[in-house]
């Protein structure tokens, strides 16, 4: 296992001049949620419309995400006094919880005069108050937007029986959503608040800062023991760059899943140099219930949610795509099997064209070919382009050779169809 | 020199109003000895008339302003827990135990003080003053933890223009003087609270009624007819009443502001006008400079002669900052708009 030295660990602070970059893409939404807690905060006579959460998250009373909601749900109210009772309470639980020192200035000064923003600390560092200000707007956002517990993401198209659960990360919100499989469908277990790379996502270059978007899984777990404190209370590594981060060019490594520093409940929304970073309480739950080498994590610059009937269709639709390769393939027919395989195709140093010669001279000594698939996964991955990361254990069995073996498929959909773009053993 | 000048006259205020006059005689003796900066015999004058009154009020409080001069602040803070303790509808000892907590950087406790004060005097416009300074400075120390900073150097600064401002801000006029209990009997005191402190706005909104019976029913009619056209007209001149009113607290000039107020003016805490007018004089002059904005301002319900006004206070003096939302229940007599009871507070 090596031990990555770039890539997602170097130290917290943030330049003024990231926090400047950042705002060239502050969502507006948002901007509009600060501007209506600032509003609020001001003790205005505006009502936060809050939807009412569909489910308890965690059922933790005393969790510091708890504490929090209850103070913005008081804060929706108006009622500024019982709001500032569980920011009060939240910090004796988490006194390194610096967001909310923030919240609780700003109830306390809106006592005494109106607030003209969320965060009012005038002889602060601007550069910590925005990093701040940020984290509040995520976790505010997170309460506002609680969803409802029977949409399922679109990636998660077909989880393996013994793949218990899965990560899905949205990195524009901040968030991290937990899931079973029950029975391969998605069950929403809970989700967490994370920071991510101070550059932002899709990650291309070692060193840009950024955090990858694709398909991944856990690949090893390291101990506490083995890490420095700025890691809090684990790391699990993922398998950036994957086969497609390769073919795209991409490269870096040492993406982690990791804790905070003792000092530290929580770090700002963009923080890290690409890693995934949850508070050590959020990150021993979740760690629960990673499997090393099995468990997804799909990360997302903002989540496709479906209804399970869409998230159906799409997979029925994808499956009958897949049964029909194996079946053109069982068939021999050299073109029809090759026109599951796009003009961009390549894998293991062959070309579209060197792979279909290749393939017309073995299937032409063949009388026969069966093909089995078995233990299908299928996750699609977030972004613009319609990548489907597919893996099976493939039993080929021919008239002149057979063997057992576990494959992985990248499928493209071009100009409406899905064709294969990269194969090769996993 | 100015802060204890302002330290007498509030004891004398104190003790005028209430007391007998050996006892008056006494306190303004001690009063007289701190005024000439002589706190060890004031010390022990207090401490001799404590001896035959263990629980008089006015000379306890006494005792806690010797102290402060004295420097003795965990003693003085000792003389005002027991006071409130004691007395616990009385506004005053809370305030000045809050600004001794603060003066020692203790603002949660010195919120709480302050809360006390206001839950028993919800006008006290002096608490609220403080508390907004309380509240400011707690801000400041949670916005310091979120950020990680030193607020040692910030507290330090706040905490001596708080103690000298806010004790020349004790200077509420007693509203023992309306009803005037005597303070040497606590049980007499205590029992007169909850008569002073709840029922303010009984008699004094009952009395426009009853004192103008004409108006009322002739308004009703009118205000049906033409509603919009009479507020319009009366909202414009009671803004600019009220922007007037403003204006001369910002002035400080003491005599147009007074004359904003009407005859029968419900004074905050029911007394004597002449009591009151002499507190304002002070608390509108002491300051170096004044300035008082008014914010959303809205013309509630006219009816005749009467009509309420709110808005948000920004008040800001050389020392304190406060802002608060206010109602004024204006009267018109001859023609001008003038205050017939001013409430803080929503």
């Amino acid at each position: 296992m090596k031990r990555p030295a770039n890539d997602g660990h170097d130290g917290i602070s943030v330049s003024a001049a990231a926090a400047g970059e950042r705002e060239g893409i502050y969502p507006l939404v948002l901007l509009r949620i600060l501007r209506a807690l600032a509003c609020v905060l001001a003790a205005l006579a505006l009502a936060l419309p809050v939807c009412a959460p569909a489910k308890t998250v965690r059922p933790d009373p005393t969790s510091p995400e708890t504490l929090l909601n209850r103070a913005f749900k008081e804060i929706g109210r108006q009622r500024f006094d019982a709001a500032l009772e569980h920011i009060e309470a939240l910090i004796r639980v988490r006194p390194d919880f610096r967001m909310a020192h923030l919240i609780k200035g700003d109830l306390l000064l809106a006592k005494a005069r109106p607030l003209a923003t969320l965060g009012n600390a005038p002889n602060g560092p601007a550069a910590r108050i925005v990093d701040l200000r940020e984290e509040a707007v995520a976790r505010l956002r997170a309460y506002r937007e609680q969803r409802s517990s029977d949409q399922v993401p679109r990636y998660l198209l077909q989880l393996l029986p013994e793949q218990k659960y899965a990560i899905v990360v949205d990195t524009g919100r901040s968030r991290l959503y937990l899931f079973r499989n029950e029975a391969g469908q998605p069950r929403y277990v809970g989700d967490y608040y994370i920071s991510s790379g101070k550059r932002g996502a899709v990650k291309v270059r070692e060193g840009d800062q950024k955090t990858p978007i694709g398909v991944y899984h856990v690949t090893s777990s390291l101990p506490r023991k083995k890490l420095s404190d700025f890691y809090g209370s684990g790391a699990y590594p993922i398998n950036y760059p994957n086969e497609w981060d390769r073919r795209q060019g991409r490269n870096g490594h040492g993406i982690w899943l990791h804790g905070t520093p003792s000092d530290t409940y929580s770090r700002p929304p963009r923080a890290s140099d690409g890693c995934v970073v949850l508070s050590n309480a959020d990150l021993d739950a979740l760690a629960r219930h990673l499997q090393i080498g099995l468990t997804p994590v799909i990360i997302s610059e903002g989540v496709e949610w479906l209804s399970v009937e869409a998230w159906n269709t799409e997979r029925t639709s994808f499956l009958q795509a897949l049964d029909q390769w194996r079946r053109d393939w069982e068939s021999r027919d050299t073109d029809r099997y090759l026109a599951h395989y796009s003009p961009g195709f390549a894998a293991n140093g062959q070309d579209r064209d060197a792979w279909g010669r290749h393939k017309r001279q073995v299937n032409g000594a063949k009388s026969w070919v069966k093909v089995g698939l078995s233990n299908v996964s299928l996750f699609r991955t977030p972004g613009k382009e319609e990548v489907v990361v597919v893996t099976f254990d493939q039993n080929y069995r021919s008239s002149n050779l057979s063997n057992v073996m576990k494959k992985r498929q990248y499928w493209l959909r071009e100009s409406g169809r899905w064709r294969i773009v990269y194969e090769g053993a996993a | 020199m100015r802060a204890a000048l302002r330290l007498v006259a509030l004891i004398v205020g104190l003790a005028l109003a209430t007391l007998t006059h050996s006892q008056s005689d006494d306190l303004q003796d001690i009063s007289r000895l701190m005024k000439q900066g002589q706190h060890s015999q004031a010390l022990d004058r207090v401490n001799q008339y404590l001896a035959t009154k263990p629980r008089d009020a006015q000379g306890r409080f006494l005792k806690g302003l010797v102290l402060v001069e004295l420097k003795k602040i965990p003693e003085a803070i000792d003389v005002y827990a027991k006071l409130s303790q004691d007395y616990p509808e009385l506004p005053e000892p809370y305030n000045n135990l809050a600004v001794l907590y603060a003066a020692q950087g203790h603002y949660e406790k010195a919120r709480q003080a302050l809360e006390m004060s206001i839950r028993t005097h919800p006008s006290y416009a002096t608490a609220h003053e403080n508390l907004g300074d309380v509240y400011t400075k707690l801000a400041s120390q949670a916005y310091d933890k979120a950020l990680q900073l030193d607020s040692t150097n910030a507290a330090a600064q706040t905490k001596l223009s708080l103690l000298r401002e806010m004790i020349s801000g004790t200077n509420r006029p007693t509203r023992t003087a309306a009803q005037p209990a005597k303070a040497a009997e606590p049980t007499k005191l205590a029992a007169a609270a909850p008569k002073a402190a709840a029922p303010e706005a009984k008699p004094a909104t009952a009395a426009p009624a009853q004192v103008k019976p004409v108006p009322a029913p002739d308004a009703k009619p009118a205000a049906a007819k033409a509603p919009e056209k009479q507020a319009g007209a009366s909202d414009e001149e009671l803004i600019k009443a009220v922007r007037g009113w403003a204006q001369a607290w910002s002035k400080k000039d003491v005599d147009a502001y007074l004359a904003f107020y009407a005859r029968d003016f419900k004074t905050p805490k029911g007394e004597a006008r002449g009591a009151w007018e002499k507190s304002r004089r002070q608390r509108v002059s002491a300051p170096k400079h004044i300035e008082v904005e008014l914010e959303g301002i809205k013309v509630g319900a006219i009816s005749g002669n009467t009509a309420t006004v709110t808005f948000r206070q920004h008040y800001r003096s050389d020392s304190i900052k406060a802002d608060s939302r206010k109602t004024l229940v204006m009267v018109r007599v001859d023609g001008k708009w003038l205050i017939q009871q001013e409430r803080v507070g929503n």
